[in-house]
């Protein structure tokens, strides 16, 4: 596991000298590659997550990187690089919740089910490939110190691919999330733009899951937006905040996993956790 | 968007046999009605009689399943400019902070592609500032939309409808959720809007008696059938015991307000 490397390449311990601190850790290509493929999938999925909040599609949303799991596992056990199994499965999956229309920020028992037995599928793949049970870890809850050049290559493609087609969509997304009816009447196809938005999703969870893993997934996706939906006034101003979110919190998470021995997604995790928290409670007591 | 020949003499919507249905279900039918430019009109009808129905035939949302409707003087299609619709709308997002004047500004450029540059926004939000002044909502602009009152927030809906000067406004049950005083002021303020600007209002409500001192007709649906004319034609005893096919009583009392009885008997005999 590229994490333990982290903690025994380090010869030169943490300073409180913040550049030199970045300057020992930057001396590495793992790390750089953690970075420059951590910062592509923050912004995306701060700009995703603020849609999918908006929207209301968290679940539907935690359940597709449940069935990229599937996918994933499958692509490992054929030997194919798990981001297009994560691809094909979580598009598919995209599709068939577009299908369900408006209906699939309801109907959580139906997507549950989909989502357990995809979990239980990809157990079977993993099971199957008789190699290391670190490849189930490192897909459940992120594996970003061991992304090579050609990962990041992939994961810019996808995220400048991501970020036009939200570019391009950028008003009829806003209107649809916020004002369904009145936009359908406007003459918008809003199973269209449903289906866009779903696939949008597929991708970002794909390339997502190499930072965070499919369990934690929420933890860039929407967390980040939830705490910017509290706080911004319009939508524009939503995604920034909720961009700005996403990257402080993958940075902090690889400076600090650096130079603790523990994972880059816990710190991830914890950091926008504890940033909920204090938003709630600030609100709750302005309120 | 083809034009009517004469834009005068034109009804804004007018319905020949009309019927409406999904699949081979009929919903109501042989519909015939006209709305006139600047009429008021009440929809009045029983829960799933089909009012609804109605707004999205007219809206090209869905087709008519018999006979002709046609708007402006032409098939009715999605999309189309010259129509304000406010939804029934039941969730405003209970965490979201997103400003009134966002939502009026949707109906401004939501439905182009691309998004608006800096300088496009401004104008954007000027412009809608300038529309929820006509509704005299100025003061909720920079307000969350989750703030609002119930009369309040129909406001904001109405300026939305507002944008592009339509000439046709159609309003989903408006006074739902909102108290007899609340009602009757927005019921006034959607007659002085729309009479000053010449539009059409098709309004769905569920007690006629706000409306009364506003509409000009009224389009009752009922068990099936649809009937339209002035509210002393329609809303009488023997009219809406024909309407529902039972025994409808309908009384006045010395201010000039009616009480409709019976129908909901008559809902359940006919389910």
């Amino acid at each position: 596991m590229m994490l333990k490397y982290a903690a025994t390449l380090s010869d030169t311990g943490f300073h409180w000298n913040l550049w030199a601190d970045f300057q020992n850790m930057w001396q590495y290509a793992f790390m750089q590659h953690a970075f420059e493929a951590g910062t592509i999938v923050a912004i995306v999925a701060g700009v995703v997550g603020y849609f999918v909040v908006m929207r209301r599609l968290s679940f539907a949303a935690h359940a597709l990187s449940h069935v990229g799991f599937a996918g994933a596992a499958g692509a490992v056990l054929i030997g194919v690089n798990p981001v297009f199994g994560l691809l094909v499965f979580t598009s598919g999956g995209g599709l068939a919740m577009a299908a369900l229309g408006r209906r699939a920020n309801t109907q959580d028992v139906q997507i549950g089910t989909v989502l357990a037995f995809m979990l239980g599928l990809g157990v079977l793949f993993i099971n199957l490939y008789k190699g290391y049970a670190t490849e189930a870890y490192s897909l459940l809850f992120g594996e970003i110190l061991g992304i090579s050049i050609g990962d990041v290559f992939i994961t810019l493609v996808a995220g400048v691919l991501i970020i036009a087609t939200v570019a391009l969509l950028y008003r009829r997304l806003v209107f649809t999330s916020l004002d369904e009816d009145v936009a359908e009447a406007k003459g918008i196809s809003v199973l269209g733009v449903g289906i866009c938005f779903m696939l949008l999703i597929a991708v970002a969870t794909s390339i997502a899951v190499q930072v965070v893993g499919v369990l934690l997934i929420f933890a860039l996706m929407v967390t980040p937006a939830a705490i910017a939906g509290r706080l911004a006034s319009r939508p524009a101003q939503g995604i920034a905040i909720s961009v700005g979110i996403a990257l402080a919190a993958t940075w902090f998470g690889l400076f600090t996993s650096y130079y603790l021995p523990y994972p880059v997604s816990f710190f991830i995790t914890t950091s926008v956790f504890i940033l909920y928290l204090a938003v709630r409670l600030l609100q709750a007591r302005s309120a | 968007m083809p034009k009517p020949l004469d834009d005068s003499i034109t009804d804004v919507v007018a319905a020949k046999k009309l019927a409406a249905g999904f699949g081979d279900k009929t919903v109501w039918g042989s519909a015939d009605f006209s709305i006139a430019r600047g009429e008021f009109i009440g929809l009045l009808g029983s829960n799933g009689a089909g009012k609804t129905t109605l707004f999205r035939l007219i809206l090209g949302l869905a087709r008519p399943s018999h006979g002709t409707l046609k708007v402006f003087g032409s098939d009715a299609e999605r999309g189309n400019s010259r129509i304000g619709y406010v939804p029934q709308r039941r969730i405003v997002d209970g965490e979201s902070k997103i400003q009134s004047v966002e939502y009026v500004r949707l109906a401004i450029a939501g439905n182009r592609w691309g998004f608006s540059l800096a300088s496009q926004v401004r104008r954007e939000r000027q412009a809608a500032l300038d529309v929820l002044a006509t509704v005299d909502a100025t003061s909720l602009a920079y307000r969350p939309l989750r703030e609002l009152s119930g009369g309040e927030l129909q406001r904001v809906f109405l300026a939305q409808a507002l944008v592009g000067k339509p000439e046709l406004l159609l309003l989903d049950e408006p006074l739902a959720n909102l108290d007899i005083r609340r009602g009757t002021q927005l019921i006034r303020l959607i007659h002085t809007v729309a009479k000053s600007q010449n539009i059409a209002v098709l309004l769905i409500a569920h007690d006629i008696n706000p409306l009364l001192p506003v509409v000009d007709r009224i389009i009752y649906i009922a068990n099936g059938k649809v009937a339209s004319g002035k509210p002393e034609q329609i809303v009488t005893s023997q009219q809406l015991s024909e309407l529902y096919g039972a025994p409808i009583e309908v009384l006045h009392d010395s201010k000039g307000r009616i009480a409709v009885l019976g129908v909901e008997e008559a809902v359940h005999h006919d389910a």
